[in-house]
C-alpha cells in the first residue's frame, strides 16, 4: 500500500487479473494434450528398463548364458537367484533356473551391465499389476520360451 | 501477534498432516495455534524414514546406486551425481570429458523438471489449480526426454562411478534444444498468468523473511539461501564436473521474502537452459564410461563430496576401511536444513502464511526422512 | 371456499417441485460446465466416459452420492450435523419465487422482491456455521468461522451496489426493475455498481478467489471436511443453486432480465435470453476459479472496506444526486 498509490495499485492489480484472464481463455481455445490412457497409449520408448528377461543371441539362437552368476553378486536387492547343472558333452554349465523376485527389484541395472555374455536385458513391459506376491517372482527361463 | 497477548487457555493444538493437501507427503506439523496465528509450529519427522544411511554400510558400494534415486524424487539425477562423483573421489577414477558433459546436461534439465514441479504445487498450495498442468506439460516433455536415454521416468539411476550409463544419441540433443526453445516461449505465458497476478504476489510479498543470518544459523542452502541474497552455489563455490567452463549466472533476492525466493527458482530454470544450451553447443565425443574395475574396494580414508541438487547443497561423506562395503555414509540432504526454519520463520504467522511459506521452501519429505 | 383455495395450492405444489427440480438440475448442469470447463482451460479433455462427452457423468455421480454411507463422527453434535446439509437447502429455494424468468413466467411478483431474496440469501451462512460448529473439527470451525466474516462484511457492498438500481427505478419489484430497462440495460449506465456486485457475489458464495471457507491447501475442505455421501452433495447442491440466484440477480438487474433481440418462441425467447444470460455469468465465475490463486484473509477484509465499499458508497451518492437532478 505504501510503495504505489490508491488508484495506481487498483489499476496495475485489476490489469493483472484481466491479463490472466487472457492466458486461460487462449489455453482453452488450445487442443488438448494429455493422453487418454486406456484408450489411446503413447509409445514407449526402446530404451525404457523394466524388470529383466533372458535374451537370445541373435546368431545361435540359444541364450548365452553361462552361470556364472555374477548378476545375482550384482544385485543389490538379491532378487535373482541363477541355477545351472553339469551335463555329459556339454562345454560349461546349462542354466536350470533363472527366477526374478520382482518385488523386490529396483531397476538399477546393475546386472545387465555386468553380464558378460550379455545374457540379460531390459523388458518393456510397463503396467503390470497382480493380486499376489506370487505373480511378481517370474520365472525367465518360462518366459524366453514362452516369446520363442 | 506475540505470545504475551495470547492467554495460555485460548491456545489449542492443531495437527497438520502427516496428511494434509499442502504438507507435499508425509511431514506432519503440530501447529501450536490462537485464532488463525500459528504461534509454535513443530515439524515431525520419519514417516518415511528408510535408512539409506545405513543400508549404503551394509552391501559393496555399486549397491546403493538405486537408492540415491529414491531419496528425492523430484531432483535424482543430482543424487546420483552426488554419489558417484564421492566414489571417483575416493578411487581416483578419471572422468571421461563426453560423461562429464552428459552428466551436466541431464542434471540441469532434472532442475528444470523439479523446479517446475515445485511451481505448479506452490500455486496450488495458494489456491490455484491450473498452472501445476501448464508446468506439468513442461515437465513431461523433460521426463521423455530423460526416459529415452536413462530408460526411467522418475528415479533415474542413470550415472555410474566414472561415467554414465548410456551415452546420448543425436535424438536427445535434438529433442534437447527443441525443449529449450519450447520452454523459453512458455516463460512469457507464465509470467502473464502467475508472476504478475496482484492475488499472487500480495500472498508471497513479505511473508516468511528468511534474512542471511538465519540462513547461517540453520544451514539454509540453495534457493532459500539465495533468496536471502547469498551467493551461495556449490556450483560456483566448489566447483564439481565440468561447470566451471560455462557462463551463467547465480539469481539472489533481496528481502528473502517468498517471492524472492519464487523469482530465485524462477530466474535458475533460464541459467539451467543455457548450461544446457552450452554444454550442448561444445558436446566433445569419445567413451562414456572410464576404466573402472568390476571389483573395486575402496581405499581406506574418509572423502566427502557436495553436489548444488535443486534444493540446495546435498553432501556426501563416506569413511572406508577398506573393504567393498562403506564403513559409513552419511548424507546432507539441503531440504532437511531449509525445514528447520520453519518453527522461527512461522512464528506468529496467519495458517495462510505458513501454507505459503513452507510452500516456498520446497520440501520433499523423502529427502528429509531418508 | 375451497374452490378459490384449490388453485392457488396447486400452483404451490407445482412451483414448489419445480423449483426443487430445477435445482437438483442446476447442479448438474454447472456440475458438468464446470468440470468441463476446467479441463479445457488446463487443456485436458475432462468428462468423457459415461455417455457422449461425458454428459451422464454427473448423473452417476449423484447416484454414487446417494448411495453412499453418511458418516457421522462420534464426538460431533449428532442432530446439528445432519441438520444442517437439510437447512442449507431452504435457503437456496426460496428465492426462486421471486425470480423472474420471462415476462409471465414468475412465482411470485412480490414488490420487495430484491428485499426477500437478499434476506433469505443471508441466512446461508448460519447453515455453514451450523455444519462447522457441529462437526466438532478443527479445521471444519476454521472454514465457519471465515464464511461467517466474509459473508457478512461483503453483503454490505452488495447491498449499495443494488441499492444504486433501486434508487434509479424507485421499485423493489424485480419484474419493475426489469420493464425499467426496455432502452438501455443498466451495467452501461451503473458499471461500478455491477462490477461491485460480482465482486461481492463471489464472495457471498464462497467461490475461488475467495473460496476461504473451503481453501482446500489450507483446511482441507472447510466447513464439510466431516460430511460424506448426500450431506456432502447438499452442500454442494446449495452452492450451484446460490450461484444461480446470485447470476439471476446481476441479470436481472443489470443485464436487462429476460429481454433480449426478440426470438421465433413468443413468449418463451424470454426465458431463453434469461437463461443464457444466467448460465454466461456462471461460466464467467467458473473461469475465474480456475484461473486465480486464492486470496488471504485479511486481504480479503482490505478488499472489501478499502475498495469495494467506498466506490460502492460513491456510487450511491452519484446515483442519489443524479436521479434527483434530472
Amino acid at each position: 500500500m505504501s510503495k504505489k498509490g490508491y488508484f495506481t495499485e487498483l489499476y496495475v492489480g485489476g490489469k493483472s487479473l484481466l491479463v490472466g484472464l487472457g492466458v486461460t481463455f487462449k489455453a482453452c481455445l488450445q487442443p488438448i494434450v494429455t493422453v487418454q490412457y486406456p484408450r489411446e497409449k503413447l509409445d514407449i520408448t526402446p530404451n525404457y528398463r523394466g524388470h529383466i528377461e533372458l535374451r537370445r543371441d541373435p546368431e545361435s539362437g540359444e541364450c548365452p548364458c553361462i552361470v556364472c552368476g555374477m548378476c545375482a553378486r550384482a544385485c543389490p536387492s538379491g532378487c535373482i537367484t541363477v541355477e545351472g547343472e553339469k551335463k555329459e558333452g556339454e562345454k560349461g554349465k546349462t542354466l536350470t533356473v533363472f527366477a526374478l523376485d520382482f518385488t523386490r527389484c529396483s531397476l538399477c541395472g546393475t546386472c545387465v551391465e555386468t553380464c558378460p555374455k550379455g545374457a540379460i536385458d531390459f523388458s518393456q513391459d510397463y503396467n503390470i499389476a497382480g493380486f499376489t506376491r506370487e505373480e511378481f517372482h517370474y520365472d525367465l527361463i518360462r518366459r524366453l520360451e514362452e516369446r520363442g | 501477534m506475540s505470545e504475551a497477548q495470547a492467554p495460555l487457555h485460548h491456545r489449542f493444538h492443531l495437527n497438520m498432516g502427516p496428511q494434509h493437501p499442502s504438507t507435499h507427503g508425509v511431514l506432519r506439523v503440530i501447529l501450536e495455534m490462537d485464532g488463525e496465528y500459528v504461534l509454535n509450529p513443530q515439524p515431525v519427522l520419519g514417516y518415511g524414514h528408510r535408512m539409506q544411511e545405513k543400508m549404503a554400510e551394509a552391501r559393496a558400494w555399486p549397491g546403493f546406486y538405486p537408492n540415491t534415486a529414491r531419496m528425492d524424487y523430484a531432483g535424482a539425477l543430482h543424487y546420483n551425481h552426488g554419489y558417484c562423483a564421492l566414489i571417483e573421489r575416493l578411487a581416483g577414477i578419471e572422468v571421461p570429458p563426453r560423461a562429464e558433459y552428459i552428466r551436466v546436461i541431464t542434471s540441469e534439465l532434472n532442475r528444470i523438471a523439479s523446479h517446475l514441479l515445485w511451481y505448479g504445487a506452490l500455486l496450488l498450495d495458494l489456491g490455484a489449480f491450473t498452472p501445476i498442468l501448464y508446468t506439468f506439460d513442461d515437465r513431461e516433455q523433460i521426463l521423455d526426454i530423460l526416459e529415452d536415454i536413462t530408460g526411467s521416468r522418475l528415479t533415474y539411476c542413470y550415472f555410474r562411478a566414472g561415467g554414465v550409463s548410456r551415452d546420448i544419441d543425436d535424438k536427445f540433443v535434438e529433442r534437447t534444444r527443441a525443449f529449450i526453445t519450447r520452454l523459453r516461449s512458455r516463460f512469457p505465458m507464465l509470467e502473464k498468468l502467475v508472476n504478475g497476478n496482484v492475488i499472487f504476489l500480495k500472498r508471497v510479498e513479505g511473508v516468511g523473511i528468511i534474512d542471511k543470518d538465519m540462513c547461517q544459523r540453520y544451514g539454509a542452502t540453495g534457493p532459500v539461501a539465495r533468496g536471502a541474497g547469498v551467493p551461495y552455489d556449490v556450483r560456483r563455490a566448489e566447483p564439481y564436473s565440468v561447470y566451471p567452463e560455462f557462463d551463467f549466472e547465480i539469481p539472489v533476492g533481496e528481502n528473502g521474502d517468498s517471492l524472492d525466493r519464487f523469482l530465485v527458482r524462477f530466474k535458475e530454470m533460464e541459467q539451467s537452459l543455457r548450461i544446457i544450451e552450452q554444454a550442448l553447443d561444445r558436446l566433445p565425443d569419445g567413451p562414456v564410461m572410464a576404466k573402472v574395475p568390476k571389483k573395486l574396494k575402496l581405499s581406506p580414508g574418509d572423502v566427502s563430496f557436495a553436489v548444488e541438487a535443486a534444493r540446495g547443497e546435498l553432501t556426501y561423506y563416506l569413511i572406508s576401511d577398506g573393504t567393498e562395503v562403506p564403513y559409513r555414509m552419511r548424507i546432507r540432504v539441503p531440504s532437511y536444513s531449509n525445514l528447520s526454519v520453519l518453527p522461527e520463520l512461522c512464528h506468529g504467522m496467519l495458517l495462510s502464511d505458513l501454507v505459503a511459506a513452507m510452500g516456498s521452501l520446497d520440501l520433499v519429505i523423502p529427502e528429509i526422512d531418508r | 371456499m375451497m374452490e378459490s383455495l384449490m388453485p392457488e395450492l396447486i400452483r404451490m405444489v407445482v412451483a414448489a417441485v419445480l423449483v426443487v427440480a430445477f435445482v437438483f438440475l442446476n447442479a448438474m448442469i454447472m456440475g458438468y460446465l464446470e468440470r468441463k470447463l476446467s479441463a479445457h482451460i488446463q487443456r485436458r479433455p475432462g468428462l468423457m466416459e459415461v455417455g457422449p462427452h461425458g454428459i451422464l457423468q454427473l448423473l452417476i455421480d449423484g447416484l454414487k452420492l446417494i448411495g453412499k454411507q453418511l458418516v457421522i463422527p462420534e464426538k460431533s453434535d449428532h442432530f446439528l450435523f445432519r441438520l444442517a446439509p437439510v437447512l442449507s437447502f431452504a435457503p437456496v429455494v426460496l428465492p426462486f419465487i421471486v425470480i423472474p424468468f420471462s415476462r409471465k413466467l414468475v412465482i411470485r411478483d412480490l414488490d420487495v422482491g430484491l428485499i426477500f431474496i437478499l434476506a433469505i440469501s443471508s441466512l446461508n451462512v448460519l447453515t455453514i456455521l451450523v455444519a462447522g460448529w457441529s462437526s466438532n473439527n478443527k479445521y471444519s470451525l476454521f472454514g465457519a468461522v471465515r464464511s461467517v466474516a466474509q459473508n457478512i462484511s461483503y453483503e454490505i457492498p452488495m447491498l449499495l451496489s443494488l441499492l444504486a438500481v433501486v434508487l434509479m427505478t424507485g421499485t423493489f419489484s424485480l419484474q419493475g426493475i426489469v420493464a425499467a430497462q426496455g432502452k438501455i440495460w443498466f451495467f452501461l449506465i451503473q458499471p461500478i455498481a455491477f462490477i461491485t456486485y460480482i465482486i461481492a457475489g463471489v464472495a457471498e458464495t464462497n467461490r475461488a478467489p475467495f473460496d476461504l471457507p473451503e481453501a482446500e491447501s489450507e483446511l482441507t475442505a472447510g466447513y464439510h471436511t466431516e460430511y460424506s455421501g448426500m450431506g456432502f452433495s447438499l452442500f454442494m447442491l446449495a452452492e450451484y443453486a446460490n450461484m444461480f440466484i446470485v447470476c439471476s440477480i446481476a441479470t436481472t438487474l443489470f443485464l436487462g432480465g429476460w429481454r433480449g433481440i426478440p426470438l421465433p418462441f413468443g413468449d418463451y425467447s424470454g426465458i431463453i435470453w434469461f437463461f443464457l444470460k444466467v448460465y454466461g455469468l456462471m461460466v464467467f465465475l467458473v473461469w475465474i476459479r480456475w484461473t486465480y490463486p486464492r486470496t488471504r484473509f485479511d486481504q480479503l477484509m482490505n478488499f472489501c472496506w478499502k475498495y469495494l465499499i467506498p466506490f460502492a458508497l460513491v456510487n450511491v451518492l452519484v446515483t442519489a444526486v443524479l436521479v434527483k437532478v434530472l
